[in-house]
C-alpha cells in the first residue's frame, strides 16, 4: 500500500535542515522556528496563527504573547517547534481526500424527506 | 510531474482565486518575487521604527508616549509576521537580515527622511501609514497565502496608527500659531515622499506587470497613488491645512484629484542610498544586530543547558 503521508516540515524547508536555519556557519546562533497556536477564548479550539523564532519553549510562549496577543486575541498559547510538525503533501491531496469526495450520502442534504418531517 | 503540467496547475489556481500555500509548487520567479517583496516589506516595518523611536522620550505627554510606544511595538510585530511569511518560501531570517545590512535588500525610502519636530509623528501616522494602508488593504488579497494572512492581521492593527497620526495633527491645527505652523511644515515635508511610497509610475515599474498577472499585486502603483491622493485631499481640509502642490485640483471628469509631477530624480536618488538618513538608518540597524549577538548566543546556550539538565534529571 502506498503511504500517503510523508514527513514534511511546515513551510518549505528540506528534511535535514532545521526550521529556518539554512545559513550553516551561523547555525550556532540562529534560534529555532516555532509554530504558534492561540485559543481566542475559553471554549474554542487553539488555532494556528503564525510562527516565530525563540531559543526555547518558554521564550517562544513569551514572544508569542508579545507578537500575537497584543490586543487580547488569546487566553491560551501552544507552541511547537516547526521541525516536529508532520504535514500531508499537497501533491498527493487528490488521492488523500478522494475517498471523502464521492460519499455524498454522508451529508444530510442527500436525503429528500417527505414534507411533514423535512426539518429532521 | 512534468514542469508544464505544474505550471498549468499553478496558473489555474491563480486564475480561480485559489491561494498558493508554502508547499504548493510555484514558478521560481514567483517565489523570488514574493521573497523580494515580503522581505522588503518586513525591512520597512523594522527600519520604520527608527524615525519614531527618536521621539519616544520627547513626546509631549505620558499619553502620547504610551501611544507612540504601542505603535512602534506594533511595527516590530508587523516586521515579524512578514519575516515569518517570507521564511515559508525557503529563505532564512539571518539571510534576510544580512541582505538588509549589506544593502542588497531595500526598504521603503520614506524612512530615509528625518523627523524634525513632534508634528512629524502626526504626519507619519496620517500620511506614511495612510499610504501604507492603501497598499496593504490591496495586499490582503494577494495570491501567496502566508503573505495575505499576515496582511489581514497587519491591516487590523494599522488603522489605529493612521488615526493617532491624524489626531496629533488635529490637536496641533487647533493650537497656537506656532503649533499650526509646525503642523503645516510637517505636511509640506512629508507629502511628496508619501506619494513616492507607491513606487515608480506604471510605465517605469519593472515588476508591476508580472506581479499583476500572478495576483501578487491587484492594483498598479498609479491606481493606488490616486486612491491615496483622493483620500488625503479631502482629509486635509478638516485640518484647515493645505497640501504643497499648486496643481492639486478636483477633476469633474475623472471624479478624482489631479496632482502635480513627482520629482522622480529625488526618489531614485534616495533609493540609491543618497537620502538624508540612509547611512544613519543602516548603521543603527547593524549596530543593534551586532550588539545583540551575545544575547542571542547566551539564550541559545541557556536553552541547551536546560535541555541537558532535564535529560539528566
Amino acid at each position: 500500500m502506498k503511504n500517503f503521508i510523508t514527513k514534511h516540515f511546515y513551510g518549505d524547508y528540506g528534511e535535514i535542515e532545521e526550521g529556518g536555519v539554512s545559513n550553516k556557519n551561523e547555525q550556532n546562533i540562529a534560534w529555532p522556528l516555532w509554530e504558534v497556536f492561540i485559543r481566542s477564548k475559553q471554549g474554542l479550539d487553539h488555532k494556528h496563527v503564525g510562527s516565530l523564532h525563540a531559543a526555547d519553549a518558554q521564550m517562544a510562549i513569551e514572544n508569542a504573547r508579545d507578537v500575537y496577543t497584543r490586543r487580547l486575541e488569546g487566553v491560551s498559547i501552544w507552541v511547537v517547534e516547526s521541525k516536529n510538525i508532520t504535514a500531508s503533501n499537497p501533491e498527493e491531496a487528490g488521492e488523500l481526500f478522494e475517498p471523502a469526495e464521492n460519499k455524498i450520502y454522508r451529508h444530510p442534504t442527500f436525503y429528500k424527506l417527505p414534507k411533514e418531517v423535512d426539518h429532521m | 510531474m512534468e514542469l508544464k503540467k505544474l505550471e498549468e496547475i499553478f496558473q489555474y489556481k491563480i486564475d480561480n482565486e485559489i491561494k498558493i500555500e508554502p508547499k504548493d509548487w510555484m514558478p521560481e520567479a514567483y517565489r523570488k518575487t514574493n521573497i523580494r517583496q515580503i522581505s522588503q516589506h518586513a525591512h520597512s516595518e523594522v527600519v520604520g521604527m527608527l524615525p519614531e523611536g527618536n521621539w519616544i522620550t520627547r513626546a509631549p505627554s505620558l499619553k502620547r508616549k504610551a501611544i507612540l510606544l504601542a505603535k512602534i511595538q506594533d511595527e516590530a510585530g508587523h516586521g515579524l509576521y512578514l519575516y515569518s511569511a517570507a521564511e515559508t518560501l525557503g529563505i532564512s531570517r539571518d539571510e534576510m537580515i544580512d541582505q538588509l545590512h549589506s544593502g542588497k535588500a531595500k526598504y521603503s525610502s520614506i524612512f530615509n527622511y528625518p523627523t524634525l519636530t513632534w508634528a512629524d509623528m502626526g504626519a507619519i501616522g496620517w500620511l506614511v501609514d495612510g499610504a501604507a494602508i492603501v497598499n496593504q488593504v490591496m495586499l490582503t488579497r494577494t495570491s501567496y497565502a502566508p503573505y495575505s494572512r499576515g496582511m489581514v492581521r497587519i491591516c487590523k492593527e494599522e488603522s489605529f496608527h493612521q488615526r493617532q497620526g491624524f489626531d496629533i495633527l488635529y490637536v496641533l491645527s487647533k493650537g497656537t500659531k506656532e503649533q499650526q505652523a509646525m503642523c503645516q511644515d510637517a505636511i509640506n515635508r512629508w507629502w511628496w515622499p508619501s506619494l513616492m511610497m507607491f513606487g515608480p509610475t506604471d510605465s517605469e515599474s519593472a515588476n508591476t506587470e508580472q506581479s499583476m498577472k500572478w495576483k501578487i499585486k491587484r492594483k498598479t502603483n498609479d491606481e493606488l497613488r490616486q486612491q491615496f491622493v483622493d483620500m488625503i485631499a479631502e482629509q486635509v481640509k478638516v485640518l484647515g491645512m493645505t497640501l504643497p502642490d499648486p496643481d492639486l485640483k478636483w477633476n469633474e471628469k475623472t471624479s478624482s484629484y489631479d496632482f502635480g509631477a513627482i520629482n522622480w530624480d529625488e526618489f531614485w536618488n534616495v533609493v540609491k542610498g543618497n537620502g538624508p538618513c540612509n547611512k544613519q538608518r543602516l548603521n543603527a540597524r547593524r549596530k543593534a544586530h551586532e550588539n545583540g549577538a551575545w544575547v542571542r548566543e547566551a539564550a541559545l546556550a541557556h536553552a541547551r543547558k536546560q535541555k541537558e539538565k532535564n535529560k539528566a534529571a
